[in-house]
């Protein structure tokens, strides 16, 4: 049964694909040594993310943590500017700053990727807080793993998130694992969702391999803030295809249970959707693969060809003051 | 001129500046309704309301990074800690989040926020109320930190911070509080990153920031009785440090003594030592001496008091030594 149109459905398909052909290059430019330091990929986990997409507009914010190429694709930054940001280079949406874990764009009001595990959490409820502040109809979606939930910094944002009743959507993307450390070594509350009841915040579980699942999940939470309503929790159950990072075999797991998540692969349950109802021929949608193809294609040439950003550029960016006295003696 | 107390000069520059520009808003711990715990904010609810003025929950962590992200979009907040000492549990926002933010995202978003309270010890608070981090955070690029001295300095810098489109650290004291000093009506700001020298004098140069800049001046008078002339610098900032005004000192005075309340390793005044060897070694007559605190935690018992801190006996006898007298 096709709840949404047929459009939705196709965008999704593009989204999704771009987000996991954008990911499966990556991994192997990483391979080859083109992009270095942390990388951690999102394969088998779009559906979160391009089910927020169908819901929210331009001006509402988005912030996460370091798996974040999907989420800056997501929010309209071309794929050029993701992929020379992982290459380092100077034409990166961070300006070659940032890389993998940090992407950002005003533009797209994406808030960016951070670091720290849970240090976003409370960042997000300070945007939600300033949009609230200036009298603004925007919402804050702000994503974290399952290992951030752990984190003091979700405690102390979840319950002032609720006291100001601040537009905040928390999303917790269960993959099942910390790194390495499964969800049940971590804690006796296996539900996630059940923290947000601690502060009284409305808090469901939700499937993340289906796009229309967490569509209308987050749907009634933007609903919810936009409403002066308050926050909303949502434990959205997903799971990554790769390693935490490229340097993890994923010892920790076994092959059948990653096999029993590709069989709900949310990019193949959209397939069967748009294929089922009519709605695109395969060759249609092997049409739209070969254009994002192109499209990932053109963001590595494009990338090959950038310069790094000069040395000096270093100490631009560090401070707005222009002309700050670094200490270089 | 009249004269008003420490916290009312920060007062005032706080309420200037939130009647200036809406997008300035005051949070932390017991700022509102209990009109400060050093009364700092009194009456600032009763002006801004509550929207502007707010209380928050013991969460440091938390409300720093709010504060943060309030800040990535577009408002001017000022933080107050209830001590920098509780800083400590909100470090990860202050470091990896405020000082980081701008050069992350390639210079997009910049943290135009101020994070205040008072540092150092103030009494016999024991071990966990009597620490100054004033050095730690100036280790840090991406944070300017300022520590005043005086009502005068505290108002003219504190409106320059909230203007700042950087994140600032603005460092206070419970012992200062109270102080009194002249403040003029009408509006200045003072730049951050500029040195004061506070006392002129011509044998000896001592350089110090803060609630101890009471201490240098006081020794410094005293030294004056003997026929001893002190200049004294206070260094206003930390980050960035105005090391300019402190060798033109040195180049006048050939000695120079650092007075700091900071554990000794990695101090500010281990810092300004090695700028000052570098950039003035062959005005030295004497070795460069640092009067920082006791290298221990600080104890509750008066006795350790009197032990730990610099002190103006402790910096009379500085300066006799390194005129060898």
């Amino acid at each position: 049964m096709a709840t949404f149109t047929k459009e939705q459905y196709i965008t999704w398909f593009e989204q999704m694909m771009l987000m996991r052909r954008f990911e499966e290059k990556s991994a192997q430019l990483y391979g080859q040594q083109k992009i270095k330091g942390f990388c951690h990929l999102y394969i088998g986990q779009e559906a979160v993310v391009a089910g927020t997409m169908s819901v929210i507009n331009k001006e509402d914010k988005l912030i996460t943590a370091y798996r974040d190429h999907a989420h800056a694709l997501a929010c309209g930054i071309p794929a050029r500017e993701v992929m020379a940001e992982l290459y380092g280079k100077a034409t990166g949406c961070s300006k070659g700053k940032g890389g993998s874990m940090h992407m950002f764009s005003k533009e797209h009001n994406f808030f960016g990727g951070h670091g720290i595990v849970g240090g976003q959490i409370p960042l997000g409820a300070g945007i939600a807080f300033a949009d609230m502040y200036r009298g603004g109809k925007q919402v804050t979606v702000c994503y974290m793993g399952d290992g951030a939930v752990r984190q003091g910094a979700l405690h102390e944002a979840f319950n002032m998130a609720m006291i100001w009743k601040l537009p905040v959507i928390f999303i917790c993307e269960n993959n099942g694992y910390a790194m390495g450390t499964s969800v049940k070594r971590t804690t006796n509350v296996m539900d996630i969702w059940k923290l947000g009841l601690a502060y009284d915040m409305p808090s469901k579980e939700v499937d993340g391999m289906n796009c229309e699942s967490v569509h209308e999940a987050i749907a009634e939470a933007v609903d919810r803030g936009r409403k002066g309503d308050g926050p909303t929790f949502l434990e959205i159950r997903t799971y990554r295809y790769r390693g935490h990072s490229m340097s993890d075999p994923a010892k920790y797991r076994t092959k059948e249970e990653v096999e029993e998540y590709k069989q709900q692969d949310p990019i193949e349950q959209v397939r069967k959707v748009i294929l089922d109802n009519n709605y695109a021929t395969q060759a249609d949608l092997d049409a739209i693969e070969e254009k994002i193809g192109a499209v990932i294609q053109d963001s590595v040439e494009f990338s090959e060809n950038s310069p790094w950003p000069d040395a000096s550029e270093l100490y631009t960016d560090v401070y707005m003051e222009p002309n700050y006295p670094f200490i270089n003696e | 001129m009249r004269v008003i107390q420490f916290r009312e000069a920060l007062r005032e520059a706080m309420n200037e500046e939130m009647r200036r520009d809406n997008d300035v808003f005051l949070m932390g711990e017991e700022v509102a309704e209990y009109n400060g715990a050093y009364k700092v904010s009194q009456g600032m609810l009763d002006e801004f309301g509550e929207k502007r003025i707010i209380d928050t929950p013991i969460a440091e962590l938390g409300f720093a990074g709010i504060g943060v992200g309030a800040a990535m979009n577009g408002l001017r907040p000022i933080i107050e800690f209830m001590t920098f000492n509780f800083s400590l549990v909100a470090i990860d926002q202050v470091i990896n989040a405020a000082a980081k933010m701008y050069q992350m995202s390639g210079g997009q978003f910049n943290i135009p926020m101020v994070f205040r309270g008072p540092t150092g010890s103030a009494g016999q608070l024991g071990a966990q109320h009597s620490q100054a981090f004033e050095n730690w955070y100036a280790n840090c690029p991406g944070l300017k930190v300022v520590v005043p001295s005086n009502p005068y300095d505290a108002k003219g810098l504190l409106k320059t911070a909230i203007r700042d489109n950087d994140p600032v650290i603005f460092m206070e004291s419970e012992q200062m509080y109270g102080d009194k000093g002249e403040v003029p009506e009408e509006e200045y700001l003072i730049p951050i990153g500029k040195a004061d020298i506070k006392r002129e004098g011509t044998d000896v140069t001592i350089v110090s920031f803060g609630k101890i800049m009471k201490v240098a001046l006081a020794a410094a008078e005293e030294l004056a009785a003997e026929n001893i002339s002190v200049e004294v610098i206070d260094l206003r900032t930390v980050r960035p440090i105005d090391y300019d005004t402190v060798i033109e000192s040195v180049k006048k005075t050939n000695r120079l003594i650092i007075v700091e309340e900071a554990w000794p390793l990695a101090s500010i005044s281990t810092e300004i030592t090695y700028m000052v060897q570098k950039r003035a070694f062959d005005y030295l007559d004497a070795p460069i001496t640092r009067i920082t605190t006791a290298d221990t935690p600080l104890g509750y018992a008066p006795t350790f008091v009197a032990e730990f801190l610099p002190s103006v006996p402790k910096v009379v006898k500085a300066v006799k030594d390194v005129l060898y007298k």
